[in-house]
């Protein structure tokens, strides 16, 4: 039986017990000499999660472990030299005895492979029918034994309570397993790049060039080696970050002020949405905004005053991205504005305070600690952006800090060196992760500073 | 914002007085004979909603007078108008004429700002900024350009401390928070970033509901001291309080100015049933 059905199975077993939990307590009821602790759909909704949640957690965990444990079992099929087997080998050859077992035929497999896979075969058919009978097993009798504990003093209410509190908890538990997995995932490819280039060159190195290793053998004239010094790449995304910035920052935060102080309902209800449409552009749409009218404008504009500016840079890309963000920091700001008490308002006007100075020196300095955590927010989000980047910026990595420069940053190296075939085993390759790793680390640093400053700002007004 | 006009919704709402007669004309004496500021046929709307029927009355020079009535009668949003508080409610419209020394304050040649620096307001929730007990009290100054040099801000600052009665317990500690502060302090500091605006006339919104009785009793102090510079008027909700503060007492009932005099007078000899109820505590 398939999962699916076997899910469904559960749930409609589920529903008969909720039907038979509040039938029961109905019947008590009508009898007129009990009186219920909760209400009688508790009773209900008691029985069913009882005899639904845990079943499917099973059925979860069930279906997951089967194919663990069965590659430890295939292991038996193995002849003795083939018995210790390095990662890769082990993927090869549990690849062929998978392709037995879908039925698609390569050659002519060793009659190993082929024993195996008709015992994975097998295996497979019986732990379905297991699953099967133990998950159904589970959901008939967990639902029985909370029909039994059913009866008027029984405390469904709270016992409902406790489950949702569970269901809650787990499913917040999910999104940090799921970051924690993300993290893992890329630190163990990282730490096999850090093997292959040592950790003091990758971060303070200063030139960037990956190079595959058979090009590198193949002496390929002009590229030379491959080195991997990630500077020329920070040094990218910081200076690309910076002008994005130089251009949100004070866009935004004058849109918020306006929106906060100065705009009455009217404007404001209009102003807002449109501005949220920004957020709601895809970047893909503001990159070739950036690489087909920004750049030449920029370009054109410096070239007028004399200026060299290449036609991919970083100024082009940084001044689009800047664009970009302006919502997430006049969002964010506005609301913070917004939260800064009306009684401060309230004294500075009643002071004599026209409204720019009541906004420049009450308003502002109280709500600067969420201003400054919307603008870090905004920083997370242009480091971490890539294709405006991949469009308009270019992918040379030049080590400049010239914004006229073409220059490249982390997330768009990492887009060019995973696109199209890889070989896992190379440098190159598990370069990406090793950026990616690095990219975590500080988008994660400038979240974690973000959240003190908001949690600073947060206990101010208590 | 939001305040006021709940209040106001609540005074719409009121019918438990409905069988009481409101005086067409308010009774006793409005007219005093050193009027600082001015009332003449005052009406507030929110909207369509009426919450001041024309109100007259004189505010006399260095005196005070305080404001009373049930909840939502219009005393605060008649104190907000005096000093134009009610121009950042976009649907408060008030008519009628309200004047400093027999100056329009709602003429459109008139500076708002400077009406403000005049008419200093206390807010019924101390407010202090989130800034030092320094920067508190130097605000207004600053803005106004009261002071020429550090030294006399300094001058300032220590004035308007000690005619708040502040000075000898924050002295030392000039560059804390003033959020730092008791309740009762942050709300003398708050009478003291009035103050060192030297306006002439003080409005105070139930400054002493937030208070506790000895913090109550300081600044009932206070205001008795600063009767002989100020012009101050008070809305309260404690009659003991207005009796001890004010020399003269106005009472407000569904937006009207129901009774008005002095304050002796009103509380041993209302003239009105209404008054009489309200400060015999029948309702309230």
């Amino acid at each position: 039986m398939s999962m699916s059905s076997l899910a469904l199975i559960v749930l409609v077993i589920g529903a008969g017990y909720f039907y038979l939990a509040q039938r029961a307590v109905l019947l008590l009821r009508s009898t007129g000499q009990h009186r219920l602790h909760s209400l009688p759909h508790y009773y209900g909704y008691w029985a069913a999660a009882v005899a639904v949640l845990p079943a499917l957690l099973l059925l979860l965990i069930l279906s997951i472990a089967d194919d663990i444990v069965f590659k430890i079992m295939v292991r038996d099929f193995y002849p003795p030299d083939q018995q210790n087997l390095d990662s890769v080998s082990e993927a090869i050859v549990l690849a062929k005895i998978m392709n037995v077992v879908k039925g698609i035929q390569f050659g002519s497999p060793d009659a190993w492979v082929i024993a195996a896979g008709e015992a994975w075969i097998q295996w497979t058919e019986t732990s379905r029918q297991l699953i099967s009978v133990i998950v159904i097993g589970v959901s008939l009798l967990g639902g029985l034994f909370a029909y039994r504990k059913v009866s008027p003093e029984f405390r469904s209410r709270n016992a409902v309570e406790r489950i949702i509190l569970w269901v809650l908890g787990l499913s917040s538990t999910v999104a940090i397993l799921t970051t924690i997995g993300i993290v893992l995932s890329v630190l163990f490819e990282s730490i096999r790049f850090f093997k292959l280039v040592p950790p003091t060159e990758f971060i303070f190195g200063l030139t960037w060039n990956p190079q595959f290793e058979g090009a590198e053998r193949a002496g390929s004239g002009q590229m030379g080696l491959a080195t991997y010094g990630m500077v020329p790449l920070f040094v990218g995304t910081l200076l690309i970050s910076v002008v994005a910035l130089t251009v949100a920052v004070p866009v935004g935060l004058f849109a918020a002020i306006y929106l906060a102080e100065y705009a009455n309902n009217t404007v404001r209800g209009v102003v807002k949405p449109l501005l949220e449409i920004l957020a709601g552009v895809p970047t893909v749409v503001y990159g070739f905004f950036a690489a087909l009218t920004v750049a030449p404008l920029v370009r054109g504009a410096g070239e007028s005053i004399g200026l060299t500016v290449a036609s991919e840079s970083a100024m082009a890309a940084g001044l689009v991205m800047g664009v970009m963000i302006i919502p997430f920091v006049s969002s964010l700001s506005d609301d913070v504005i917004n939260a800064v008490p009306q009684s401060l308002r309230d004294a500075a006007y009643g002071l004599g305070s026209t409204k720019s100075e009541t906004v420049r020196q009450v308003i502002l300095p109280a709500a600067l600690p969420g201003i400054v955590a919307a603008v870090i927010l905004a920083v997370s989000r242009a480091i971490g952006e890539t294709m405006i980047v991949v469009m308009a910026a270019g992918l040379a990595a030049n080590l400049s800090f010239n914004p006229l420069d073409a220059v490249t940053t982390v997330t768009s190296q990492i887009v060019t060196i995973l696109v199209g075939d890889q070989e896992f085993e190379s440098a190159k390759t598990l370069a990406a992760f090793a950026l990616a790793l690095m990219l975590i680390i500080i988008t994660l640093g400038l979240n974690f500073f973000a959240l003190q400053i908001v949690k600073k700002y947060r206990e101010q007004y208590d | 914002m939001t305040d006021t006009t709940m209040t106001t919704n609540a005074a719409m709402t009121e019918t438990r007085m409905e069988d009481r007669i409101l005086p067409d004309k308010t009774i006793g004496q409005v007219h005093v004979e050193h009027p600082r500021m001015t009332a003449r046929a005052v009406d507030v709307h929110y909207g369509t909603k009426k919450a001041i029927d024309s109100v007259t009355l004189d505010i006399g020079e260095r005196q005070v007078i305080s404001f009373i009535g049930p909840s939502g009668c219009g005393k605060s949003t008649f104190l907000r108008c005096l000093n134009r508080m009610n121009d950042t409610i976009d649907i408060c419209k008030v008519s009628g004429l309200i004047a400093i020394d027999e100056q329009d304050i709602y003429d459109p040649s008139i500076d708002v700002v400077s009406l403000r620096a005049r008419v200093g307001m206390v807010f019924q929730k101390p407010n202090p900024f989130p800034k030092s007990i320094y920067d508190n009290i130097a605000y207004g100054p600053r803005i106004h350009g009261l002071a020429n040099n550090k030294v006399e801000l300094d001058q300032i600052v220590e004035m308007s401390l000690r005619r708040a009665g502040l000075w000898e317990e924050v002295k030392d500690r000039l560059d804390q928070p003033g959020t730092g502060l008791s309740g009762g302090q942050q709300q003398r500091l708050c009478i003291a970033r009035a103050v060192a605006v030297s306006p002439e006339v003080i409005l105070m919104d139930e400054p002493c509901s937030a208070l506790d009785p000895i913090a109550t009793a300081k600044v009932e102090e206070l205001i008795h001291e600063l009767r002989a510079e100020y012009t101050i008027v008070i809305v309260t909700h404690s009659m003991q309080q207005a009796a001890r503060v004010s020399d003269r007492t106005a009472y407000f009932h569904l937006g009207k100015l129901v009774e008005v005099g002095e304050t002796k007078q009103i509380f041993t000899n209302p003239v009105h049933e209404l008054t009489q109820d309200y400060i015999t505590g029948r309702f309230g």
